[in-house]
């Protein structure tokens, strides 16, 4: 597939100037990126101490660098790169911090930027406080400590973590005017290591009449909900590591139940207790939350898998583009079903679509990272991306998902996202 | 673990009123109570403000009237003592007694017209109470 670019390679696939995907592996290819269009007066002045150097003889050739840290943290000229922290503020403790996902590139978000959807804040948890009891319907209750967990064999998965309540703005009427990550940013992806949570169910010996496990966390909202008994067994895991490294304490250190593919509030942070039952508790985040409102009247509830998902991390909202040049288009899809089997993109509004390239590696319940080469001719443009999961799930245009649940739903938006590209170059969110 | 030392960590409480503690209040008794730990975020009349509304009316929703009140959406009234023992009020949960919540919840209940101002609320009436929005809710990703 390699070689050198030719001019057979700039002939489109597609409509609106999409180039075909192989492209991408060719030698001498060099792409043009959307960047972002409105630096803030702070980042300008940044930029003009930077600009007095000659870039040939920069001043820190002469002079020892910077000691060694205990804790690395980001070059001081990436702060900017940082959780937009929003929702509502009165109580403190309530609210969400988005990914920038505009700002990040590959699959795997880090630690420090990871979203965050907190009820009553981040408890600081000492850990030689913290125990996780599995009681109720088993055999033996047991009470676990962190250094207990510590000695279980365990797994490692690359997984996404997404809140129900992710591009909620999408049921707004109006399409929202923000960058990416402050509108689709509940969504992050990490490697967590953990107890795969089969063993300890498995060592308290659940009685067969139990069917549903209540999963309660020890933040200030001693946050609950009820998860079917058959997906904790299947593939779910007591989590202790996220990238490597500990859990942070927003993340639900030190320890969280992750269940691979379902809805973010049920990854249950600062995870202490798993009581087995028969039945759901109908706590309120399972009853008056999380669940969706239908036209019918009648709601949606315990609506676990994240359905897939696309966005085009570039170019939107917020960047620029630089007149007509060859673009890369870029995004991540994710499917709570299993993998991506594909993404397709448009520059047409939907009319033609091609096949992106998917980035290695395409893992189940994960980001993938997915590419595509556009001849951008200057002129307006629609851009969308359509992800379609191994098990044939296509994601939907809007106007399908709309008149399927209404508009009063909330949780659970994954339409297809356009943005409109203007000939001055800006880049806009549309409905189309 | 010991059956004594599992009782001390089980918070749960269940549709059936399973796992309800002994106590009782009423709608007058919750009023005051409302009105000094709750009306600051839920508003005087449980109408909302800065926290989420409280106070419908008891009937369904529609799509003229999306209301997830607790009188027009929430199904079971088990889930009013059990959200405001465990996490309300959010700067202090925990700090209510159980008569305190079961006043409170008495007066929500009031509030949405689904009992009385006199009703006594405890172990055993809560869990009777049959709520608007009882049948509004279609399970998505529960084997059968």
């Amino acid at each position: 597939m390699a070689g050198s670019l030719s001019d057979d390679d700039l002939t489109p696939v597609a409509g609106g100037g999409l180039l075909h995907r192989r492209l991408l592996l060719k030698r001498g290819l060099v792409l043009a990126v959307a960047t972002g269009a409105a630096p803030s007066v702070s980042r300008a002045e940044d930029t003009k101490v930077g600009a007095t150097a000659d870039p040939a003889n920069p001043p820190w050739l002469h002079k020892t660098g910077l000691p060694f840290t205990g804790y690395g943290t980001p070059s001081k000229y990436e702060k900017y790169v940082v959780r937009n922290i929003g929702g509502n503020r009165a109580p403190a403790g309530d609210g969400v911090s988005w990914t920038p996902l505009e700002d990040l590139e590959g699959i795997i978000t880090p630690s420090g930027l990871h979203f965050e959807r907190h009820h009553d804040g981040v408890p600081e948890i000492d850990p030689a406080l913290h125990r996780l009891v599995i009681h109720g319907l088993v055999r033996q209750p047991l009470m676990f400590t962190v250094e207990n967990l510590l000695r279980y064999p365990m797994r490692s998965q690359f997984l996404f973590i997404e809140c129900g309540g992710n591009s909620n703005a999408g049921w707004h009427e109006e399409p929202i005017q923000r960058p990416l990550g402050a509108f689709h940013g509940l969504v992050s992806c990490s490697e967590w290591t953990g107890v795969p949570l089969s063993i300890l169910l498995d060592q308290a010996g659940a009685d067969p009449k139990a069917s549903w496990v209540i999963a309660e966390g020890a933040d200030a909202g001693l946050m609950n909900v009820s998860l079917p008994l058959s997906k904790l067994m299947d593939d779910a895991m007591i989590a202790l590591y996220q990238n490597g490294e500990r859990l942070r304490p927003e993340n639900g250190y030190p320890m969280r139940l992750v269940v691979p593919g379902w809805e973010g509030v049920l990854n249950v942070k600062w995870l202490r207790r798993l009581q087995l039952a028969t039945e759901p508790a109908m706590t309120r985040n399972e009853t008056a939350k999380y669940t969706e409102l239908l036209p019918s009247g009648k709601a949606r509830m315990f609506t676990f898998v994240m359905d897939a998902k696309s966005v085009i991390t570039s170019p939107s909202p917020g960047q620029k583009m630089h007149g007509p040049e060859i673009y890369e288009i870029r995004g991540i899809a994710w499917s709570g079903r299993g993998r991506i089997a594909k993404v397709e993109v448009s520059a047409d509004g939907g009319a033609s679509w091609a096949e992106a390239h998917l980035q290695e590696p395409v893992m189940s319940r994960c980001f993938t990272r997915f590419r595509m080469p556009w001849k951008w001719d200057g002129k307006a443009a629609v851009l969308k991306s359509r992800a379609t999961d191994e098990t044939g799930y296509v994601q939907p245009e809007r106007d399908v998902l709309v008149k399927e649940r209404g508009r009063e739903g909330y949780f659970h938006y994954n339409a297809i996202v356009c943005w409109a590209i203007d000939e001055d170059g800006s880049i806009r969110h549309v409905y189309a | 673990m010991s059956h004594d030392d599992v009782a001390k960590w089980d918070l749960t409480i269940f549709p059936d009123g399973r796992g309800l503690p002994p106590g009782h209040g009423t709608a007058k008794e919750g009023r005051q109570i409302y009105e000094r730990q709750c009306a600051s975020c839920h508003g005087d009349e449980g109408q909302g403000a800065t926290a989420e509304e409280l106070v419908g009316e008891p009937t369904p929703p529609s799509v003229d009237i999306p209301s997830k009140a607790i009188g027009s959406y929430w199904p079971f009234a088990t889930t009013i003592f059990d959200f405001i023992r465990r996490s309300m009020p959010p700067a202090a949960p925990g700090s209510l007694s159980a008569d305190q919540i079961y006043a409170v919840t008495a007066y929500l209940l009031a509030a949405n017209k689904i009992i009385g101002d006199s009703d006594e609320i405890n172990a055993q009436t809560l869990p009777k109470i049959r709520m608007p929005n009882r049948d509004g809710f279609i399970p998505i990703d529960v084997k059968k």
